[in-house]
C-alpha cells in the first residue's frame, strides 16, 4: 500500500504522462481508491502500480475507470426528489425549453430518475439533460442503462417515498437479472464525457444536478466547480448538491439563496 | 500519549454504552469525539438530540470537509462514509458499503489512523457484526490507542469479540473503566 507522500508523487506522475489532474481530489478519499485498485490488481507497492500505470495502456483506463465513485441508486435520498418536484419543477414549467445539466451521473440512476420524474410531472417532452461523467466507462453504462435487479427493491421503495405516480417497473423492461430503462427515457438525454476540473461552460442550464461529487474534491477544487456552476446557471437557475455539502465555504456562497435548506437546493439570486 | 481525537465505533446495543460514557467524562475534557454508529437511511432520528442531553460538548452531524475543532462530538451522517484528511477537516464518501455498512467504522478507523498515527485512540463497542475490527487492528499497529468493550458486558459480543481475536493489543474494558481510562488520558 501507498504512503501519503507516495500519492502526491503519483498524482504528479499522472497529471504530466496522461493529463489527468486528481491533485486536488479528496487525499483521504483518493488513498482508499486506490488501495482498491490494487487490492483488486494484486499491486504490492507503489512502484509496482506507477510501473503498470505507465507501462500499459488499458490499465491507466481501468485506473481512472476504478478510482472515481460510481457506486449510486435510484431516487438516493427520496425528501430530495420530492422537495425537487415541489419547489423545483413549477418554476422550470415557466420555461418554453428546460436544460438540465446532471454532472458526475455515474452509471445514470440519478439522471434516470430525474428524467422519470420530469415525465410524470410533464416536463418531459420540453426538457433536454446534459449528462456528463469524468469516466468513459461510467458514460458507456449510462448509455445502456441496463441494472440488476437485486435492488430494485429499495428503488421502489425510494420511488414512492418520492411520491411516484405509476409503478417504477413501467419504465423498465426487465428479464430475470436485469432491468433496461425504457428507451423513450433515453431519448432526451446527451450523455458525454466532462471533466470538472479542466473543462469549461457548455450550456446554459436552468437546473444543474451534482450530488455526491463535491465531496470527492478538497475545497479549492470543490470552490472551482462551484464557480462553473455557476457561470453555467442563469440568474433564478437551481442548483441542488448532496445532502451533507455545503455553499459555505465557496465564493459564490453569497449568490445564491436557500430553497431547501436540509436538501441543499439552491437558487442563484445574481 | 494524549490522543488528538477519539473514535467510538459501535452497532447494535451500543447505544447505552455511548450515552454512559458521554455522561461520565469530567467536564474539563474536550478532546474531539467521533462517533461512527450504524444506523438507518431515510429516517430523521433525534440521535444528535439525545447525545446533546448528555454531554457537555456540542454535537454535530459531520458535514463534508468540516474542521475538526476541541469540544465537538461529530456524528458519522447515515449512508456515508467517514475520512479524515490532512488538514483535519472530515471528507464525506458514498462509495462501497464495507461490511454491509455504511458508515462503516472499519473505514474511519483506518484513515484517521492514517493521519493521526499514535494520537488516535480507537474505541469498539458492542454490535452484530465484524465491523471496526480490521480497522482498530491498523490503529494499533500504527501505535495508537486501542479499547474493546468487555465482551461479557456488551449487549452484543460479536464485534468486540472479532477485534480481539484478530489483535492482542487492546485493552479489554468494562463501560466503567472505559470512562476512568479516558478521563485520565485526555485531561
Amino acid at each position: 500500500m501507498i504512503t501519503l507522500n507516495e500519492l502526491d508523487e503519483l498524482l504528479f506522475t499522472i497529471k504530466k504522462q496522461f493529463d489527468y489532474d486528481f491533485r486536488d481530489y479528496s487525499k483521504a478519499s483518493m488513498l482508499r481508491r486506490i488501495h482498491r485498485f490494487m487490492d483488486i490488481n494484486n499491486m504490492k507497492s507503489g512502484v509496482d502500480l506507477k510501473f503498470e500505470l505507465i507501462n500499459n495502456p488499458t490499465i491507466f483506463q481501468n485506473f481512472i475507470n476504478e478510482i472515481v465513485v460510481n457506486v449510486s441508486e435510484f431516487f438516493r435520498d427520496p425528501s430530495f426528489f420530492k422537495s425537487l418536484q415541489e419547489k423545483v419543477f413549477p418554476y422550470l414549467d415557466s420555461y418554453p425549453k428546460i436544460n438540465i445539466w446532471s454532472a458526475g451521473c455515474s452509471f445514470g440512476e440519478e439522471t434516470y430518475s430525474l428524467n422519470i420524474l420530469l415525465k410524470e410531472n410533464k416536463l418531459f417532452p420540453k426538457t433536454r439533460i446534459y449528462a456528463t461523467d469524468i469516466s468513459s466507462n461510467a458514460i458507456e453504462r449510462s448509455k445502456k442503462g441496463i441494472y440488476d435487479n437485486t435492488n430494485f427493491k429499495d428503488y421502489t421503495k425510494n420511488y414512492y417515498e418520492c411520491g411516484g405516480k405509476e409503478s417504477l417497473n413501467n419504465y423498465f423492461v426487465s428479464d430475470e437479472r436485469h432491468s433496461m430503462i425504457h428507451s423513450e427515457l433515453k431519448q432526451n438525454i446527451l450523455f458525454s464525457n466532462h471533466n470538472l476540473v479542466a473543462d469549461s461552460v457548455f450550456k446554459e442550464c436552468q437546473l444543474i444536478l451534482c450530488r455526491n461529487v463535491l465531496i470527492y474534491f478538497n475545497s479549492n477544487l470543490q470552490n472551482k466547480a462551484l464557480e462553473l456552476f455557476y457561470q453555467s446557471l442563469p440568474v433564478h437557475g437551481f442548483l441542488a448538491i448532496g445532502k451533507k455539502e455545503s455553499l459555505r465555504f465557496s465564493s459564490v456562497y453569497e449568490n445564491f439563496k436557500e430553497i431547501d435548506r436540509e436538501e441543499k437546493i439552491y437558487q442563484k439570486i445574481k | 500519549m494524549k490522543p488528538e481525537v477519539i473514535i467510538i465505533g459501535g452497532s447494535a446495543g451500543a447505544f447505552d454504552s455511548i450515552l454512559s460514557i458521554l455522561n461520565n467524562l469530567d467536564k474539563k475534557i474536550d478532546t474531539p469525539i467521533v462517533i461512527v454508529l450504524h444506523r438507518l437511511k431515510n429516517t430523521t432520528s433525534s440521535f444528535e438530540a439525545i447525545l446533546q442531553r448528555n454531554t457537555h460538548y456540542s454535537v454535530k452531524e459531520i458535514e463534508d470537509k468540516e474542521e475538526i475543532k476541541k469540544g465537538f462530538i461529530y456524528t458519522a451522517p447515515a449512508d456515508y462514509h467517514v475520512l479524515l484528511e490532512e488538514n483535519l477537516s472530515f471528507s464525506l464518501d458514498v462509495s462501497e458499503l464495507v461490511n454491509f455498512s455504511r458508515p462503516s467504522i472499519d473505514v474511519t478507523f483506518e484513515s484517521f489512523s492514517i493521519i493521526l498515527k499514535e494520537k488516535c485512540c480507537g474505541i469498539l463497542l458492542s454490535g452484530s457484526n465484524h465491523d471496526g475490527a480490521i480497522g482498530l487492528k491498523i490503529i494499533a499497529e500504527n501505535n495508537g490507542k486501542t479499547i474493546i468493550q468487555d465482551c461479557n458486558e456488551a449487549v452484543y459480543r460479536m464485534m468486540p469479540l472479532a477485534a480481539k481475536n484478530i489483535c492482542n493489543k487492546h485493552q479489554e474494558l468494562n463501560t466503567k473503566d472505559i470512562i476512568k481510562t479516558l478521563n485520565n488520558e485526555c485531561s
